[in-house]
C-alpha cells in the first residue's frame, strides 16, 4: 500500500495497463513529451514510445475517430480530452458511431475516452462542465465517475479492459486534493455502487467530487443526530439500480446530489426510478441538490453560488427531516 | 502497370453487372412497398466501388458508404445478405436493426458506415494506424461524397492521417450532387482532390466512370501508401443519374441536359462495349453471365423474402457487449 493522489492513481492505471497489454495505447492533445495539460500522462511516452503515446492535432473528432478505428482493429485505445468540455466537438463520433456499433452490427468498440471534468477550480464555462447528461440518454456508452484515488485507479483499469466504449470522467478538483493509500492490485468493476457511510435517517445518493461534500455535510448533520447514508454510484451507466433502491428503502428519505445543472440532470432520472420502484417506502419528497441552470461561471462568488456546497446539502437535509 | 488478365476483366464486369442487376431488384422491391426507408442507388457510378475494391488485397480494410454496394459484394457479402438487410430480416448482417450498407466486420475486411458519413474518415485513419501498429501490410480505404467532403470530420481525419503518414486511401466520389445541393455550393475549387495540397499529401483525379482507370489509380495509391507515402486522396468524377434516393425526383433540381450527357457515359455499358470491341468477351459469354447473375439474384431474393422478421425480444439485446 502506498499513498498516492487521485491523479497519480489514474497515471498508474494507464502505465500498468499499457505495460500489461500491448494493445493499450494513448492518444490526445499534448499527451506525449509534455505529459498532458495536467500531467496525467507524464512519463508514458518516455516508457512506451511515440507509437503508443500519440500527440494528435487539435482535432477531437479525429482523436475519437482514430480510437474507434483502432478499437475495431483489435486495439485498446485510451483517448484523452484535454478538458472534458471539448468532448462536445466529437459528440457525433461517440453518440452516433461508438455507442451504436455493437447494437447495430455487433462490433466491439473497446475505447476509453477520459478527461478532466467538473468545476470548483475557477476555470470558466468551457473548462469546468459536467457532461454526463450529454451521454446518459444515449444507450451504448458506459459512464464512469470515480470519487477516490483507489476508485480512480480501479475503475480506469476496469474501463480499459471493458469491451465497450467507456466515458471516464475524472474530476480535476480531486486531482491533487485527494490522497490515500491504494493497494497495488486494486480493481473496481464497472456498475457497482458503494456505501461510503452507513446511516439510517436519510440517504445522499451522489458521485464524483460531490461524494466528499456529502461526507462533510453528513458530519455536520450527525452533530444534530441525523445519521446520513452516502451512496457513491461510481458508475452512472450501467447504473447499480438495486443499490439506489436499497438505500431508499432503508432510510425512506433521499437527496440526490450532483454537480451538473439540475434541469435534465441525472438526479431527475434517479428520482424517477425511486418513485417508480420504491414509492411506498418513501417518507418525504425525493429532493435534489445540484448546480444552477446556468453555464458555469468563472469568477469566485459566481462559481461558488452556482455549485452545490455543504450549506445547501445541510439545508435540504433539514427540510427533508422535517417531513 | 500490368495489363489486366482476362479473368480479372471478367471479374470486373461480373461485379459491375451484379451490382446493376441487384439494384434493379432492390428498386423493384421498393416499388412493391417491401423495402421501407430509403433506397440509395449507385446507378451510373458502380465503376468506382468495383474498381477501387477489386484493386485491394484480402488483408486490406474498406468501409462502404451508401452507394458502395459493389464494395461489400467484392468483400464477400452475398446478394442474400443485401436483400435481407434492406428487408430487415433476421438473416441480414444487422438482423433487422439497421438498413442500407450499415454493416461490416473487420475480420472480413469491412467496416460499417453510419448515416452521417464524415466519421468514416478518422475511423478508417484509425484502422490504418492500428494496422501499422500491428505490423500488418494493409491499407484502409473509404469513400466520401462531394457533400461529405464538406464535413469537419473529413478535414480532421485527413489531416490526422497526413501527419501520421498512414496507409489510408480516401476516395471522393464526386457525383456532383449532395441530395439537391450542387458541388458548386459545397466548394469553390473545381477539383476536390486539390485539398490534398493543404494536407501535404498526394492525390489523383480519375474518370470515375472508367472502371479500369479507377482500378489502376487505386493500385498506384495502394503501392504508395505501403511505401509510407500515404495517405492518398483520390477524386473520382462521376454523376448521380438518379435522385438522392428512390423517393426523390431529381428533375426538380438537376438540369435535363446533364442527365442526357451522363447517360451516354454509363460505366457498365462503356465497359461491356470496350470488352466486346477488344474481343475479350463474346456476346454469347455476356449473355451467359447475365443469365447466371439473374439466377443468383432470383434465388437470393426468394430466400430473403422467406427469411423471418426479427423477434421483438431482440429489441433490447446487444446494447453492450457482455
Amino acid at each position: 500500500m502506498t499513498t498516492i493522489t487521485y491523479l497519480e492513481a489514474i497515471r498508474q492505471a494507464l502505465f500498468e495497463e499499457m505495460e500489461a497489454d500491448p494493445r493499450v495505447f494513448v492518444l490526445g492533445e499534448d499527451v506525449g513529451a509534455y505529459g498532458g495539460a495536467f500531467k496525467v500522462t507524464a512519463g508514458l511516452q518516455e516508457k512506451f514510445g511515440e507509437e503508443r503515446v500519440i500527440d494528435t492535432p487539435i482535432s477531437e473528432s479525429a482523436i475519437v475517430g482514430a480510437a474507434i478505428g483502432a478499437a475495431l482493429s483489435g486495439l485498446r485505445p485510451v483517448a484523452e480530452m484535454q478538458f472534458i468540455d471539448f468532448i462536445a466537438c466529437c459528440f457525433n463520433m461517440i453518440s452516433n458511431y461508438a455507442a451504436k456499433a455493437h447494437y447495430c452490427w455487433g462490433a466491439a468498440i473497446p475505447i476509453v475516452i477520459r478527461g478532466p471534468y467538473g468545476g470548483g477550480v475557477h476555470a470558466g464555462p468551457f473548462h469546468s462542465q459536467c457532461v454526463e447528461s450529454f451521454f446518459l440518454n444515449t444507450p451504448g456508452i458506459k459512464v464512469v465517475t470515480p470519487a477516490t484515488a483507489a476508485d480512480a485507479k480501479g475503475l480506469l483499469k476496469a474501463a480499459i479492459r471493458d469491451p465497450n466504449p467507456v466515458l471516464y470522467l475524472e474530476h480535476k478538483y480531486l486531482y491533487r486534493r485527494i490522497k490515500e493509500e491504494v493497494s497495488s492490485d486494486v480493481f473496481v468493476p464497472l456498475g457497482k455502487a458503494i456505501i461510503r457511510r452507513e446511516g439510517k435517517h436519510l440517504s445522499l445518493v451522489t458521485y464524483s467530487a460531490m461524494v466528499h461534500l456529502a461526507m462533510e455535510a453528513a458530519e455536520e448533520l450527525s452533530r444534530d443526530g441525523v445519521e446520513v447514508e452516502i451512496l457513491d454510484l461510481r458508475t452512472l451507466s450501467p447504473l447499480d439500480e438495486e443499490a439506489v433502491l436499497q438505500t431508499a428503502r432503508k432510510t425512506s428519505k433521499v437527496i440526490l446530489l450532483h454537480e451538473a445543472p439540475r434541469f435534465g440532470g441525472f438526479g431527475g432520472e434517479l428520482a424517477a426510478i425511486i418513485a417508480e420502484k420504491a414509492f411506498e417506502y418513501l417518507d418525504g419528497p425525493i429532493m435534489r441538490v445540484a448546480a444552477m441552470d446556468t453555464p458555469i461561471p468563472f469568477g469566485s462568488p459566481l462559481e461558488e453560488t452556482y455549485l452545490p456546497d455543504v450549506k445547501k446539502i445541510v439545508k435540504a437535509a433539514r427540510k427533508l427531516m422535517d417531513y | 502497370m500490368p495489363v489486366l488478365t482476362k479473368e480479372q476483366q471478367f471479374d470486373l464486369l461480373y461485379y459491375m453487372l451484379l451490382t446493376r442487376r441487384l439494384e434493379e431488384h432492390l428498386v423493384g422491391l421498393f416499388k412493391e412497398g417491401k423495402i421501407s426507408g430509403g433506397l440509395y442507388s449507385s446507378l451510373g457510378q458502380e465503376s468506382i466501388s468495383v474498381g477501387t475494391t477489386y484493386a485491394l488485397e484480402k488483408e486490406d480494410v474498406v468501409s462502404p458508404v451508401i452507394r458502395n454496394i459493389a464494395t461489400v459484394l467484392i468483400k464477400g457479402y452475398t446478394p442474400k445478405d443485401i436483400f435481407c438487410q434492406y428487408l430487415a430480416r433476421v438473416d441480414g448482417p444487422t438482423k433487422g436493426k439497421d438498413t442500407t450498407l450499415h454493416f461490416g466486420e473487420i475480420e472480413r475486411g469491412t467496416v460499417a458506415p453510419i448515416s452521417i458519413l464524415g466519421p468514416l474518415i478518422p475511423i478508417m485513419a484509425g484502422v490504418a494506424l492500428a494496422g501499422r501498429m500491428q505490423k500488418r501490410k494493409r491499407v484502409a480505404l473509404t469513400y466520401i461524397g462531394d457533400g461529405g467532403a464538406s464535413t469537419g470530420d473529413f478535414h480532421e481525419g485527413m489531416n490526422f492521417a497526413a501527419v501520421q503518414r498512414l496507409p489510408f486511401i480516401c476516395v471522393i466520389e464526386n457525383n456532383q450532387y449532395a441530395f439537391s445541393t450542387p458541388v458548386t455550393r459545397q466548394s469553390r475549387i473545381a477539383d476536390l482532390a486539390q485539398r490534398a495540397v493543404g494536407y501535404g499529401i498526394q492525390y489523383a483525379i480519375v474518370d470515375g466512370n472508367d472502371v479500369v482507370a479507377v482500378y489502376e489509380a487505386t493500385r498506384k495509391a495502394r503501392a504508395l501508401c505501403l511505401e509510407g507515402e500515404g495517405p492518398f486522396l483520390m477524386e473520382c468524377k462521376t454523376f448521380r443519374v438518379k435522385g438522392h434516393a428512390e423517393h426523390d425526383d431529381p428533375s426538380k433540381y438537376v438540369p435535363r441536359a446533364i442527365f442526357e450527357e451522363w447517360r451516354k457515359k454509363d460505366p457498365v455499358d462503356h465497359y461491356v462495349h470496350s470488352l466486346l470491341d477488344q474481343k475479350v468477351f463474346t456476346a454469347a459469354e455476356l449473355s451467359e453471365m447475365e443469365n447466371k447473375i439473374q439466377q443468383i439474384l432470383e434465388q437470393a431474393k426468394k430466400e430473403a423474402l422467406e427469411s423471418p422478421l426479427p423477434s421483438s425480444e431482440d429489441t433490447s439485446t446487444g446494447v453492450f457487449r457482455v
